[in-house]
């Protein structure tokens, strides 16, 4: 039987690690390299890496973070932040990103997914989508509207037709980010990511609010995500990955509890 | 020295990077006389069956491969790598290498909340001993990202299977060639165990 999985989110600004609180007021908290090195001793099951980097300079930076990791963590990691293009795409590929993130570009051209799903495979191609509650209208029927430009700005997109049609164009995975529950550590989006779960046939990864080890829990069962994003729970040492995966087989969700070699 | 395939079949230099951390010395290669040449080939892949049998069939790999088996060196098979060793693939109903009798299957699944691609870690059983399988213990995970799998003709080729609605094969082979579905070098210490293990194999089991 397939195991859920956690997923530790690294946000990366010129090559270093940093932390968005509802996406503003970001502080640096040390270096993504020996961060993913530790969580992969540590058992993590993935790793995102977005670079929020806004200069083109950062991408050079970025793609030496990525060789990096790649030469010291064998567990599949995506990369996302910046990517407008095919060519972005295949870099970050070769440079040893097992899959890449597309957001707010795809929003504004869904056809790079396709493009993208077309190179690199759509195993290969994760669709992020940010994600806000909304007042219940004929264009936005779930409730839920997508956001773009780091939370800020409404597209007048519905939520779940978009996790369906970012399907339809070749995503292999989504991740589902709530806007209203990110940094908050209240807990997940649960309505949102079992709404979004349950439309589509491929995996969903939830993102926004984890805070104590119950939210995984919740979002994993109650949720129907498929894998669980954590960040600050683990990157300040509130809690291990570890730690967290030992809760979750306590309470009956199969994760992978890894065994050190001798 | 390990020779891996490339085919423009995905990330080929991760299988690279994980052979340096196994401490396996490996080069890439497009050249059929490379791999005729070689001490041990590792055939890798990710993508779409049809166009990883095109490119294998332009290049003319597929004589090579076939020659390498043959004559009992190593090969080592990675997820499209393990399916196109088979006789023909339901992707796209594409003709394979046909190394080994069999067919490479879309998973029918009844369970609507089981999702393909299958994604993520899931427990492998071995079947039969394996020299490369030997590190496993039970409740191991490794890593697959795969919409079809392998299916031999012989159930004795089978080695390892994994469950996911239903148990599939998950590893295979027969004398000097193995073939695994899910990725070592994406699975952790395990899966570097596993390549470790193949740069020492002497093709027998």
């Amino acid at each position: 039987m397939l195991s859920k999985r956690v997923i530790a989110c690294l946000d990366v600004r010129d090559g270093k690690l940093a932390k968005s609180v509802k996406f503003v007021d970001t502080k640096d908290i040390g270096d993504p390299v020996e961060k993913a090195r530790q969580y992969y001793e540590d058992g993590l099951d993935e790793l995102v890496f977005y670079d929020i980097t806004a200069s083109s300079d950062g991408r050079g930076i970025m793609l030496d973070v990525v060789e990096k990791v790649a030469a010291q963590v064998f567990i599949p990691f995506s990369v996302g932040g910046g990517i407008r293009s095919v060519d972005d795409a295949t870099k970050l590929r070769l440079a040893g990103a097992e899959k890449i993130n597309v957001n707010s570009a795809a929003v504004k051209d869904p056809e790079l997914i396709r493009r993208c799903s077309d190179a690199i495979g759509a195993q290969s191609v994760v669709l992020s989508m940010d994600v806000r509650r909304a007042g219940v209208t004929p264009e936005i029927p779930s409730g839920y509207e997508i956001v773009i430009n780091g939370g800020r700005t409404p597209v007048g997109r519905d939520a779940v037709a978009w996790a369906r049609e970012g399907e339809q164009l070749g995503a292999g995975e989504l991740v589902v980010n709530s806007i209203d529950a990110d940094g908050t550590r209240e807990g997940y989006e649960l309505r949102l990511t079992r709404m979004i779960a349950d439309a589509v046939q491929i995996p969903v990864i939830a993102s926004g609010g984890a805070g104590k080890p119950e939210h995984l829990y919740e979002v994993l069962t109650e949720g129907h995500a498929d894998a669980a994003l954590v960040a600050s729970m683990v990157h300040y040492g509130d809690y291990t990955v570890q730690g967290l995966k030992e809760y979750l087989r306590g309470r009956g969700v199969k994760v992978r509890m890894p065994r050190r070699l001798s | 020295m390990i020779t891996i395939v490339d085919y423009n079949a995905g990330n080929l230099r991760s299988v690279k990077r994980a052979c340096d951390a196994a401490g396996a010395d490996s080069r890439l290669t497009q050249n059929p006389e490379d791999i005729l040449a070689a001490e041990r080939v590792i055939f890798p892949g990710v993508g779409a069956a049809r166009s990883a049998m095109d490119t294998v069939l332009a290049r003319g790999l597929d004589g090579a491969l076939r020659e390498a088996v043959r004559r009992g060196t190593p090969v080592l098979g990675i997820c499209i790598g393990a399916q196109i060793i088979l006789e023909r693939s339901e992707e796209g109903d594409t003709p394979c290498l046909g190394l080994l009798p069999g067919t490479t299957k879309r998973f029918q699944l009844e369970d609507p909340r089981l999702k393909v691609p299958h994604i993520g870690w899931n427990e492998v059983k071995v079947e039969k001993p394996h020299p490369l399988l030997a590190g496993l213990e039970p409740g191991d995970e490794l890593y697959f990202v795969h919409s079809y799998y392998p299916s031999p003709k012989d159930g004795a080729r089978v080695y390892a299977t994994a469950d996911y609605g239903g148990s599939f094969c998950c590893a295979l082979g027969q004398g000097n060639l193995f073939a695994t579905q899910f990725h070592p070098e994406k699975s952790g210490p395990i899966g570097l165990d596993l390549l470790a293990r193949f740069a020492r194999w002497d093709g027998k089991c």
